[in-house]
């Protein structure tokens, strides 16, 4: 083949239009990959839109579940997850951090180190039961605090812990060791160093992480049916040791029930839960354009 | 060649290891006080570890080992009831790179001062070093903008303003313009003339004409032998002797540009 250059010698055959197709073929199916994706998944949000948005009236967040589908609203499932979702921030946040800190800066790296970071990585991709089954066992049943929400926060902190302490140690490792140099430099000891700088610094980061953490709890099911969180509550929550239930677990209840109009509540449900997620997630992604750091 | 100075630091029989890794050999010189004395020498020789000998900073590195005295006016430093927190406050860093914190200009150079709890007027601290290093005129009016909106000369000179403000005797530079515009560069040569007057500097450096030109005092390191990858001390003088008369041949090849 001849090109346009008269240098061309034909010791080479470049196939040039040939190699341009097959990137434009290439480009093709990565285009198709995502509408694929994106079609599937707008026609699942859709659908429940259109099954359950005549649900969403005040009464559907003010009422108990109820045996009357017109009766029945999220009001416990509410309460449930928003008391969860405050007990395991609470809980896993601190020793999230704590862990993320003594990892990147204080531990030494040896064999038991590096022994440590291979299990909490390992923790973060075990299924979400064996946790329900490890809260069951420890703190339903061990530690005596029945199917509270007390001690569903506590499983579900043990959950989220791995990823809090993954991302905490990512933002953390991200402040620049010029920094550490210059605060120890100045005669600042360790721990005002980490107080002053390191910490501050990499805030952003851990918040969004605890956030992405907290979406991941707030849509969780499996450990807190395991544990044996309720479905069925027509009383307010008044303290950490009361009986709940959770708005996916309030779902799954009415999807499994025969009638028509309760396909539809968990749809209206689902459009709450979703909504809630999606807020979160947005939060997190306004909290790291704000407030991170361009070195 | 010291003897109408009186000496900041004395460094006697000076190694550090790295692991197994025999980084500095047997060093050992005195530093003269308000004097600017340059460290120069090839890459890899170990002039930032020798630097960084005076203010303990090696002590991050966990496989570090020091071994010798570095007598700051007559006290050990590496004596174990001291601790390197103290020591460096007394002696001060600037590094390669401007390394401000993300905080505004004003909590830069207060930092260490609030830290070591500075019992004075503060804004006046802050104030009167901002103009030892010859930055107040140009942020004055904005003390509270981030220090990351700054050149990176004038990061460079808000690190100096920043060291200066935990009032040290000694001020260790690593290269401090080698990140840096030769304008940028140039006021940080003559800033360090000002600085002499009150400080002792030390200052490692790539480019020989910035010592020739800044330093009083030079020492040239050099791997100790062929084969051998620890650095040492090879020769020290005054810096015009180093660079017109140097007694070593490799100090000749190195100064005259031959290599290196």
């Amino acid at each position: 083949m001849n090109g346009l250059f008269a240098n061309e010698n034909g010791r080479f055959s470049p196939r040039l239009s040939l190699r341009l197709r097959y990137g434009r073929l290439f480009q093709l199916l990565s285009l198709a990959a995502v509408t694929l994706g994106l079609i599937v998944l707008s026609v699942l949000i859709l659908d429940i839109i259109l099954d359950g948005y005549k649900w969403l009236r005040p009464e559907f967040f003010s009422q108990f579940p109820s045996r009357f589908p017109e009766k029945s609203g999220l009001r416990s499932a509410l309460q449930g997850s928003l008391w969860m979702i405050s007990l395991t921030a609470l809980m896993a946040f601190p020793i999230g951090v704590g862990a993320a800190i003594y990892l990147e800066e204080y531990a030494s790296d040896n064999w038991l180190t590096r022994f440590i970071e291979i299990n909490i990585a390992n923790l973060a991709g075990v299924p979400s039961i064996i946790y329900g089954l490890l809260g069951l066992g420890l703190f339903v049943r061990g530690l005596e605090l029945g199917r509270s929400v007390l001690a569903g926060s506590m499983t579900m902190a043990l959950l989220v812990l791995p990823i809090l302490i993954v991302s905490g140690r990512e933002a953390i490792r991200a402040v620049p060791q010029s920094l550490r140099h210059a605060s120890l430099a100045l005669g600042a000891t360790k721990w005002q160093t980490i107080q002053n700088h390191v910490l501050p610094y990499a805030m952003p980061g851990i918040l969004t992480g605890t956030i992405l953490a907290m979406s991941r709890a707030i849509g969780e099911t499996a450990p807190l049916i395991t544990i044996g969180a309720l479905t069925y509550i027509r009383f307010d929550l008044k303290g950490p040791l009361d009986l709940f239930t959770v708005l996916p677990i309030q779902i799954f209840n009415w999807v499994s029930l025969p009638k028509a109009e309760f396909q539809q509540l968990a749809a209206a449900g689902i459009i709450v839960l979703l909504a809630v997620l999606l807020s979160l997630n947005a939060l997190a992604i306004v909290l790291r354009n704000k407030l991170q750091i361009r070195w | 060649m010291l003897q109408n100075h009186e000496i900041a630091l004395s460094v006697n029989n000076l190694n550090v290891y790295y692991g197994g890794f025999h980084a500095l050999e047997d060093i050992s010189l005195e530093i003269p006080a308000r004097q600017i004395t340059a460290i120069i020498g090839p890459s890899g020789c170990g002039k930032s570890t020798f630097l960084r000998c005076f203010n303990r900073m090696n002590d991050l590195v966990p496989s570090a080992r020091v071994q010798g005295q570095v007598l700051f006016y007559g006290q050990n430093i590496y004596d174990p009831k001291i601790n390197p927190v103290e020591v460096r406050r007394h002696i001060g860093m600037v590094f390669q790179k401007p390394n401000p914190f993300p905080k505004s200009i004003y909590e830069n150079v207060a930092y260490g001062a609030r830290i070591n709890g500075y019992k004075g007027d503060m804004d006046e601290l802050v104030e009167r070093s901002l103009r030892a290093a010859a930055l107040w005129d140009e942020v004055k009016d904005n003390l509270k903008k981030s220090a990351l909106a700054l050149s990176g000369g004038q990061q460079q000179r808000l690190c100096i303003a920043r060291a200066i403000a935990v009032e040290p005797q000694v001020i260790l530079m690593d290269e401090p313009a080698s990140a840096l515009d030769p304008i940028a560069t140039l006021k940080i040569e003559e800033l360090m003339q000002e600085l002499k007057k009150d400080y002792t500097i030390v200052i490692v450096t790539h480019n020989m004409q910035q010592a020739a030109r800044a330093s009083d005092y030079t020492a040239m390191m050099m791997l100790s032998k062929e084969g051998s990858r620890a650095g040492t001390v090879i020769e020290y003088d005054r810096t015009d002797a180093i660079f017109t008369r140097p007694k070593d041949k490799r100090t000749e090849d190195y100064v005259t540009g031959r290599f290196g």
